[in-house]
């Protein structure tokens, strides 16, 4: 079992769903990035993943995209993102890295799976690879079970959620609207379907395979209205622009924007707990 | 299975090589249901017929082939202009958009969004979309917005709907991402006009398709016209689209060569340029595996060339298939190279091209150097009304009284 289904699991034991937070490397810088991230885990998220900057990120709303190429623009390299990688994961937490997929393959599949394994990484969420164009990473992702995290979305049919979980290690992550992320927000009714036809159609009835709910999730209202207990059954909600939201807001202020940071996360574990 | 044809996944030159879908799930159901509308709709003669009949009726499909002797005498070999510049809108881009919105039409989708770097992707969805009565939303570098401002107007005009794009470097690949990410919240009623032959699987196959008429009635006029097929043929690459429909037509040809030029920029050594497969990589962009220009890190690199439709860091993939099965060669031409062409394809035979296309000119002019006497079809794939601000500027034209300061002999 990975890092990240234990930590699910242990969630799940408590009757909650997990939190997921959302931050990419090097951002506000390398240093402030590992900073924020280790308040984001001491405040109560239980699961981390660490977004790898890229030039054309298609599924990232302006939010993300601003504070992806800040960090493009300070000089961020992937080896800084491994090193991010390896600060947070000594936290004890499950760390996965968030990455657009041609960073990966210039890098070199099978030492990215190496390096990241090495720098404790847990896994890698792959928002531009399904698993039908995924043989390479996924032969490297198997030889050191590294989490193999792919989406699926509302638009998805039965078949490809069914090839999807099956490839899926980790968790398997649910777009909960149709639409980039940090724009639109997603509602109880609108994602309940989705998480309940992944449930059903994932191996074991989805008994190994946490879901994720990410993309238009920013509040603790909402984290409850979609977690376990009372909600809908997502086993984690994932918040990424509303904690990059929260640091961009505080420019030139560390302190004010880790406090705020520190805020945020603990009212969305408020809400999984709900 | 040829090079430019792709398999069941998307791959062209065998699986895994160049090509494929490397697209958030949320778009796959949407690329799914294009493929499978696409190849029903080619398949009935009802929608290719009709296809047929805008082209012809409303485009002024098929283009010539024309015999350049003036330019011929001045290159040592003969050279043959297909003249897309001569179809509705001015340009090859023409061709496509019809096929995809009729197939928008079809599909019962209302809404249409498109990308566009020069601005003739955009006038021609525009132009498309107000004849087919659809909703239209191109978006545009911001960069791109300000030097291609008369076209920013013709889509007004059209009444589309243009909205640019202040991300990365706000030119034509940031646009793409911003159509997709329209496209991904829409997708329900919307179809994206991709605008070349780039991007996710089925999107180089279909836009292939529509363009495909280029090389095989250029193929069928020369053997009409001349008695012969040409020795090599000749195409402008920025995504790929009018190299590849002309290209199409002579693969098969072994006896005919093939050359694609792409944007040399300042000079390919000066890092400034859009030579992907000359002097770029492998990677993935825009949803393919295909040449980039990339650093180290994968990220992409900004293009540089004088002519908006070629400054693209990518390439489509059945041109990095053709490349490295060795079929088709792609070589740089500069900024000062195209321009010179431009110049004396206006003086010696009274055409004034596309900047792209000038770039097509600009190469056939140095194949003729290896290929005395030989016959050279060029694609010239679009007319130069869009680009007098920067001829003008180039030039230092405009004042009456001198022919511009940069005179060609
Ligand atoms: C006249 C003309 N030729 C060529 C191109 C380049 O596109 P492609 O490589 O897809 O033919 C453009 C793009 O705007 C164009 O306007």
């Amino acid at each position: 079992m990975s890092s990240t289904s234990t930590a699910f699991a242990r969630a799940r034991a408590e009757g909650r769903a997990a939190l997921v937070g959302y931050l990419p490397a090097g951002f506000p810088d390398v240093e402030g990035s590992i900073a924020a991230l280790k308040v984001m885990v001491e405040s109560g998220c239980d699961i981390i993943e660490i977004g790898l900057p890229y030039s054309d990120p298609v599924m990232d709303g302006p939010t993300i995209q601003a504070a992806a190429q800040q960090a493009l623009d300070a000089g961020v390299r992937t080896a800084d993102v491994l090193r991010v990688v390896e600060a947070v994961a000594a936290t004890g937490t499950p760390t996965l890295v968030m990455t657009y997929w041609n960073p990966v393959e210039r890098y070199g599949v099978e030492r990215f799976a190496r390096d990241l394994a090495d720098a404790g990484g847990a896994g890698l969420i792959t928002p531009d690879l399904t698993p039908d164009f995924a043989p390479e990473w996924i032969a490297a992702a198997d030889e050191r079970e590294l989490d193999k995290v792919f989406l699926v979305a509302p638009s998805s049919t039965d078949e490809r959620i069914a090839m999807t979980t099956a490839a899926a290690r980790g968790f398997v992550y649910a777009t909960g609207v149709m639409g980039v992320t940090g724009t639109t927000q997603a509602t109880a009714a609108g994602v309940a379907p989705l998480v309940a036809r992944t449930k059903a159609l994932s191996p074991a009835g989805g008994a190994d395979l946490p879901v994720g709910v990410g993309v238009g999730v920013s509040t603790g209202a909402q984290a409850a209205e979609l977690a376990v207990k009372n909600g809908i059954g997502a086993d984690g909600v994932i918040v990424g622009s509303a904690f990059v939201r929260t640091l961009l807001n505080h420019p030139g202020d560390r302190a004010a924007g880790l406090a705020a940071l520190a805020a945020l996360t603990e009212e969305l574990a408020g809400g999984v707990r709900a | 299975m040829s090079t430019y044809e792709a398999d069941a996944l998307g791959w062209f030159g065998g699986t895994g090589a160049f090509g494929g879908r490397f697209m958030p799930e949320a778009l796959i159901a949407a690329l799914d249901e294009l493929d499978v509308a696409w190849r029903e709709a080619m398949a009935d003669p009802a929608f290719t017929g009709e296809f047929d009949r805008l082209l012809h009726e409303y485009a002024g499909v098929p283009s010539l082939l024309y015999d350049a002797t003036r330019l011929s005498e001045h290159a040592g070999a003969r050279i043959l202009l297909k003249r897309e510049d001569l179809n509705h809108t001015g340009a090859h881009k023409i061709r496509n958009v019809l096929g995809q919105a009729l197939l928008t039409q079809r599909m019962g989708k209302t809404r249409v969004i498109a990308e566009t770097g020069a601005g003739q992707h955009g006038v021609a969805s525009a132009t498309a979309a107000a004849y087919l009565g659809l909703d239209c939303t191109v978006y545009m570098g911001e960069v791109d917005t300000e030097r291609q401002a008369l076209n920013v107007a013709r889509m007004q005009l059209l009444g589309a709907e243009v909205i640019p794009v202040t991300s990365g470097s706000r030119t034509l690949k940031d646009a793409i991402n911003e159509a997709m990410r329209d496209w991904v919240a829409s997708v329900d009623e919307t179809a994206y006009l991709f605008g070349t032959a780039a991007g996710p699987h089925p999107f180089p196959s279909l836009v292939l398709s529509f363009v495909r008429g280029i090389g095989d009635e250029a193929r069928r006029q020369c053997l009409d016209q001349y008695g012969t097929l040409p020795d090599a043929v000749a195409a402008c690459v920025g995504g790929g689209s009018n190299a590849i429909g002309l290209f199409a037509g002579f693969v098969d040809d072994p006896e005919v060569a093939i050359y694609g030029f792409e944007a040399g920029g300042d000079g390919v050594e000066t890092g400034r340029h859009a030579a992907t497969i000359f002097a770029g990589s492998i990677g993935v962009l825009h949803g393919a595996r295909t040449f980039v220009l990339q650093d180290e890190d994968g990220q992409t690199i900004e293009s540089h060339s004088i002519s908006a439709g070629l400054d693209y860091p990518g390439v489509g993939p059945q041109h990095s298939a053709l490349s490295a099965a060795g079929r088709a060669s792609y070589l740089p031409v500069t900024d000062a190279e195209a321009m010179d062409a431009m110049a004396l394809l206006a003086r010696t035979e009274g055409i004034i091209p596309a900047v792209e296309s000038a770039h097509a000119v600009a190469g056939a002019l140095r194949i003729a150097e290896e290929r005395p006497g030989q016959t050279i079809l060029v694609n010239l794939s679009g007319r130069g009304d869009k680009d007098m601000g920067t001829a003008l500027e180039y030039f230092g034209l405009g004042q009456a009284g001198s022919r511009g300061q940069r005179e060609t002999k």
